[in-house]
C-alpha cells in the first residue's frame, strides 16, 4: 500500500540497516525470558517448585508471542508501517521456541521422557489434549516459515496453511483458561481473551468491509 | 517466636524434612493472593493476637477460647507429617499441636454432632484476595465427626519449633494428613458441630473436582491431572522422576473410617 504525503508525519520507514538493528534488538529481547529461566535453574532462583515455574512460564511466553504475532497485521494497517510484517516471522518462531520448551518441560518433568505415559496423559485429559493439538499444529507453520518454503508452496497455499494460526491461538487460550478454571482464577485468561478477541474481530470487520466494497464495484461497473 | 513441644515418636516419617524456606514461601492461601509466593509476601499484615476461636453448635459446652487458652489446653507435641497437595506436590513438615479430639472432649458434642465445620478468618483490611470472587469467602472446611476425632487430626499451633508463620495459617489451623492439603483449613476462628454435612469452600467452587472427603488416593484422578504420583518440594528435581503417591498419603490406619464406602463416588 503506497503512502501518500498526508501521512508523512506517521510514516517511519527504516533503512535496511535500521531494520537489521531493530531485528537484532527484538531477537535479544525475546531471549530474555529464556535466559532468566536458565540462570534461575542453575542458581536455585525459581522458587520452591522450579519445575512448575518453568512449565508455567514457558507456556505464558508462548501466549505472549502468539498474541504479538497476531497483532502485526492490525498494527501495520493502523500505522501504515508496512515494514512491521518483516518482524512477524521472528515473533512466530519465538512462539514456537517457547512452546517447544513448554512441551519439553511437560514431557520431561511430568513424564520423565516416557512417550507412552505422556501420550496416555494427553489422550485422557481434554485440557492437555487442547494444548497438545495447538502445539502440533504450530509445527508445520514453523517448518514452512522460510522464504524457500513460501516459494515451494506458492504464496496462496502458504497463506492458507498459515491461517491455521486462527485455530492455534484460540486452542492455546482454551488450554490456559481450562488450567485456571479449577481455581476460578480468570484474570489473566480474560485479559488474553479480550486482546486476542479484538485482534481477530478487526480482521473480521476488515474482511466484511472488503467484501462490501467489492460487491459495490460489481453493481456499478465503471 | 519459639514454641517448645515434645516430639511424639509415634508420628514420625523417614522422609527428609522439607526446608523451612520452601515450606514458608510456597503456599496456597488465596486470601492473600493466588500465586504461591503471594502469601509469604502479603500475610505479614494479618494480626494474630488477640485471636479467639468460638466453638459452637451441637455441643453441651460451647466456648470461646483465646490463643493462650488453646496453647494450654493439652500438652503440645511435635509430629512430622507428610503433606500432599491436590495439585500434585508434597512436603514433609514438623507440626506442633495436639489431637483435635482433646478439644472435642472438652466441649462435649451432643449425639446430633455428625460433622465438624471449620470457619476461617475473613479480614478485608489485610486480605487483598478477598476482593476477588475466587471462592465463596470465608473459606470453610469440614470433617465427619469420626475423622475429626481420629488421633491423627492435629489442632496445629506451630511448625519447625516456632509458632505458625502467618502464611502457614497462624495462629491456629487444622492438619489432616491423609487428605489433600486444602482440607486442612488455616487461621480458624470458628469450629461448629453440625448435624448435616457442611458446605466446604472448594467443593462449592468446583464440585466435580473437589469432593467433601478428598482423601489422598492415587487411584482417583483429578479431572485435569493424575494423582498417581507427586513431586516432593525441595527434593524431586530435574533428574528424578515423580514419586508414587501413597493411599491415604501413607496413613493406612485411617482406612477403617471408610470401610464399605466407594471412594470413587465419595472422592
Amino acid at each position: 500500500m503506497p503512502t501518500n504525503g498526508t501521512h508523512a508525519v506517521m510514516t517511519f520507514n527504516p533503512t535496511p540497516r535500521q531494520l537489521s538493528v531493530i531485528k537484532v534488538l527484538i531477537f535479544l529481547l525475546a531471549l530474555i525470558p529464556f535466559v532468566r529461566l536458565a540462570y534461575g535453574a542453575f542458581t536455585d532462583g525459581l522458587g520452591a517448585n522450579p519445575l512448575e515455574f518453568i512449565t508455567w512460564n514457558t507456556g505464558e511466553w508462548t501466549l505472549y508471542f502468539l498474541t504479538m504475532t497476531l497483532a502485526v497485521t492490525p498494527l501495520r494497517r493502523l500505522t501504515k508501517w508496512n515494514w512491521l510484517v518483516r518482524l512477524r516471522r521472528m515473533l512466530g518462531l519465538f512462539a514456537f521456541f517457547y512452546v517447544l520448551l513448554h512441551f519439553t518441560a511437560f514431557f520431561w518433568f511430568d513424564h520423565f521422557f516416557d512417550v507412552q505415559e505422556m501420550l496416555k496423559d494427553v489422550a485422557k485429559r481434554p485440557f492437555i489434549l487442547v494444548g497438545f493439538t495447538a502445539f502440533v499444529l504450530l509445527i508445520p507453520l514453523a517448518v514452512t516459515s522460510t522464504n524457500g518454503m513460501v516459494k515451494r508452496l506458492g504464496a496462496k497455499r502458504w497463506q492458507w496453511l498459515h491461517r491455521l494460526i486462527y485455530l492455534i491461538v484460540p486452542l492455546g487460550l482454551l488450554h490456559f483458561w481450562w488450567m485456571r478454571a479449577g481455581k476460578h482464577n480468570f484474570t489473566e485468561p480474560l485479559i488474553f481473551l479480550v486482546i486476542v478477541g479484538v485482534l481477530l474481530l478487526v480482521r473480521a470487520v476488515w474482511a466484511m468491509q472488503k467484501r462490501a466494497k467489492e460487491a459495490r464495484q460489481v453493481r456499478s461497473p465503471a | 517466636q519459639k514454641l517448645t513441644a515434645k516430639a511424639n515418636s509415634s508420628y514420625v516419617v523417614l522422609d527428609k524434612q522439607t526446608p523451612y524456606q520452601d515450606a514458608t514461601t510456597y503456599n496456597n492461601f488465596y486470601e492473600f493472593g493466588t500465586d504461591k509466593s503471594s502469601p509469604a509476601r502479603n500475610a505479614g499484615a494479618m494480626k494474630t493476637r488477640p485471636w479467639t476461636v468460638s466453638i459452637e453448635g451441637e455441643v453441651k459446652k460451647p466456648m470461646t477460647l483465646d490463643i493462650d487458652a488453646l496453647l494450654k489446653l493439652a500438652p503440645l507435641e511435635e509430629r512430622i507429617y507428610r503433606l500432599r497437595c491436590v495439585e500434585g506436590w508434597s512436603m514433609v513438615i514438623p507440626w506442633i499441636g495436639y489431637s483435635l479430639s482433646e478439644l472435642i472432649k472438652k466441649v462435649e458434642p451432643t449425639s446430633n454432632a455428625k460433622y465438624v465445620q471449620f470457619v476461617t478468618v475473613e479480614d478485608k483490611q489485610t486480605m487483598n484476595g478477598l476482593r476477588y470472587p475466587v471462592l465463596d469467602w470465608p473459606y470453610t472446611e469440614g470433617l465427619r465427626i469420626d475423622e475429626a476425632n481420629h488421633p491423627l487430626t492435629l489442632l496445629t499451633l506451630g511448625m519447625y519449633g516456632e509458632v505458625l508463620p502467618n502464611q502457614n495459617g497462624a495462629p491456629v489451623r487444622i492438619i489432616v494428613p491423609w487428605k489433600y492439603g486444602f482440607k486442612s483449613a488455616k487461621s480458624i476462628v470458628k469450629i461448629r458441630f453440625v448435624k448435616e454435612q457442611p458446605a466446604t469452600a472448594w467443593n462449592l467452587a468446583a464440585p466435580k473436582e473437589y469432593g467433601f472427603y478428598s482423601n489422598v488416593n492415587p487411584q482417583v484422578d483429578h479431572p485435569r491431572w493424575s494423582q498417581a504420583s507427586e513431586r516432593r518440594i525441595g527434593e524431586d528435581g530435574f533428574f528424578t522422576k515423580k514419586r508414587p503417591t501413597l493411599m491415604f498419603n501413607g496413613y493406612s490406619q485411617v482406612a477403617s473410617l471408610y470401610s464399605g464406602m466407594d471412594l470413587r463416588k465419595y472422592f
